[in-house]
């Protein structure tokens, strides 16, 4: 296969299509409504559902049913939508329903939503925050492996540059070996067998089969999310063994940050990149580790500060732990605003590693 | 069924029931409406096709007593989740079990837009005009009078506004095939009421059309009267507001 000039949404709607995903629910919201029209042009060509939801609530609930049927699906949206969807997620977590949810936000306000959710009880989203196209086309394969292999919802924290950006890229099939059984999937086929299924968040069972309940369900996906936790981390650390200043950013922003210490290498300065490939489960030990020779740790992430707190998690109190970047966003309330550049950043990297090496 | 010459009328346990055992109410309607359900969907040979979506109420624990694939889901969510199990099980019969305050009050928007796409699938509203699950607040299909925890005096539409009309609002949409009202208080309405299940079946499996059947239950225990006195209080007050019948048919 040939790489092709896609826009990221094309691409991702690609993407899903090769990883099996053969229903998508959506409504639509600036940055993700290019991927909702993307999967209603393309999901008819392999006999797949694309639905123009009423709500995002309809959107998610629906992917929940398909995934509960045994399909591979998905939603996504944004904001105010991912917002209305966490009831669902939260839901799914806990009945152990999979799909995959692209959030195309934005900009990096929704970094707490993401990790944190706003649904309601012991639960966790599994969330990749792709840098560029290509790796969103690469994460949203992964997405759906990671899904079905845990019976988990898990998200695609994407925006406006993953979403509207055109790329080159190759958009093939990739091999996570075989797909899990899903021998609890509902297709009625059990029905008065005394084996029929049940999908119930308080997995209570049959008549003449009881499940475990509440109590001891809950406590083993608490478990589950804890495995998760431990070996699900993903990261991305360029020349941090030597540096004396760490730069910590997620997603498209890091692709700025790559840049800059690119740069600043070239002056001299020991400065390092640290990118959670994950933000849930964020690679705590993976940071505290890249960040082992450093005397500062600086956090840009286009936000008030969010991400900080998981990396001063990680990090404990031994050396200082700064926020480098603000709330920025343009006019439209969807984009990135003016501090989303290389010049922003390296001025203000450069002048933090000064600061510390005059003390 | 015959037991040495004499002929039972029912047995016990309704066909996929698997327990005798429920944590109802004595008086309340549920249960004849579960049973009608059951009836139906052995009758019309379902029982290995069939996958229910079921909502939050007294009646979610037909989840547990039924032998048929079962989805528990959110609080007025059903239709939604039912229109994505279906699309992708396109020969499963899919239905959702929701009650009043799931359909009218929380789930009213999920409900209109199912029938509206004409999703091949059947819902059965159970409607008592209360959050029994809860211990008897008003619902958007409480009717007007009715004395609840939240409307102490008797809804009063000054107050809290007008019973909404579930079955009437789906009725209205082209999306819908076959939409029916029954109640479960008579022996003569309990029979109609399984004819109406039966006839919103064949047309969704069918693949006609939405589906609906809205089926009054007696809830003594919401409604705060003696539990002999449920069926009377079906008849006086809800059928005057939800008058029984087909109120629309494709064929």
């Amino acid at each position: 296969m040939t790489a092709r000039l896609l826009q990221g949404s094309d691409a991702v709607a690609r993407s899903a299509i090769e990883a099996g995903c053969r229903f998508f629910a959506g409504y639509p919201m600036l940055p993700f409504t290019d991927l909702l029209e993307s999967m209603a042009r393309l999901m008819p060509a392999v006999d797949g559902v694309c639905m123009n939801a009423e709500s995002e609530i309809e959107a998610v609930n629906m992917a929940l049913g398909a995934g509960a049927a045994g399909a591979r699906a998905a939603t996504g949206s944004c904001g105010q939508g991912i917002a209305l969807m966490q009831e669902a997620i939260a839901e799914a977590a806990l009945n152990e329903v999979p799909f995959v949810v692209f959030n195309m936000a934005r900009g990096q306000q929704d970094y707490f939503q993401a990790t944190r959710g706003g649904g309601w009880g012991d639960y966790r989203t599994l969330c990749l925050a792709p840098k560029d196209v290509s790796e969103a086309v690469e994460h949203t394969q992964l997405l759906f492996h990671l899904a079905d292999r845990y019976r988990a919802p898990v998200m695609m924290y994407g925006d406006y540059l993953i979403s509207h950006t055109y790329m080159s890229v190759e958009v093939e099939r990739r091999d996570y070996g075989p797909r899990p059984a899903k021998d609890w999937a509902l297709d009625g086929r059990r029905g008065g067998t005394g084996r029929s299924r049940q999908i119930w968040t308080w997995a209570m069972g049959k008549a003449n089969d009881p499940g475990p309940g509440p109590d001891r369900h809950w406590q083993r996906i608490a478990e589950k999310f804890d495995d998760m936790g431990r070996v699900e981390s993903r990261w991305e650390a360029e020349r941090c063994d030597d540096a004396e200043t760490v730069v910590v950013s997620f997603g498209t922003a890091a692709a700025f940050v790559e840049q800059v210490v690119a740069e600043l290498r070239e002056d001299g300065l020991r400065v390092g990149a640290f990118r959670p490939v994950s933000l849930w489960p964020f690679p705590e030990a993976a940071l505290a580790e890249a960040c082992a020779s450093a005397s500062q740790v600086l956090v840009f992430e286009v936000n008030a500060g969010q991400m900080i707190d998981d990396v001063r998690l990680s990090i404990g109190r031994r050396i200082p732990v700064r926020p480098l970047g603000r709330v920025s966003i343009d006019f439209s309330g969807m984009r990135q605003g003016e501090i989303l550049t290389v010049p922003w950043i390296r001025d203000r990297v450069r002048a933090a590693v000064k600061e510390v090496a005059v003390k | 069924m015959t037991d040495g010459g004499r002929k039972k009328v029912a047995s016990a346990l309704a066909p996929l029931q698997l327990s005798g055992e429920h944590h109802l109410c004595p008086g309340c309607g549920h249960p004849v409406a579960w049973r009608l359900l059951l009836e139906v969907i052995a009758e019309l040979q379902l029982a290995g096709r069939a996958i229910g979506v079921v909502g939050h109420g007294c009646y979610t624990n037909i989840v547990q007593l039924a032998d048929i694939d079962f989805l528990q889901c959110l609080h007025g969510r059903a239709p939604a989740v039912a229109t994505g199990v279906k699309r992708v099980q396109p020969e499963a019969a899919v239905f959702t079990l929701q009650g009043d305050g799931d359909v009218a009050s929380e789930g009213l928007a999920e409900v209109l837009h199912a029938a509206a796409r004409g999703e091949r699938i059947t819902t059965i509203m159970l409607n008592n005009g209360v959050f029994g699950d809860t211990g008897g607040q008003m619902t958007a299909a409480s009717v007007i009078g009715q004395r609840t925890k939240t409307s102490l005096d008797g809804r009063d539409a000054e107050t809290h506004g007008y019973p909404v009309p579930v079955a009437d609002l789906v009725a209205s949409l082209a999306g819908s095939a076959y939409v029916a009202r029954g109640s479960v208080n008579h022996a003569g309405s309990i029979a109609q009421t399984k004819r109406y299940m039966k006839r919103a079946f064949e047309l969704a499996v069918g693949g006609v059309g939405f589906t609906f059947v809205e089926v009054l239950t007696m809830c003594p225990t919401g409604w705060f009267l003696p539990t002999a006195d449920g069926p009377g209080y079906l008849d006086g007050t809800f059928e005057q507001t939800y008058p029984l019948g087909v109120l629309k048919d494709c064929r």
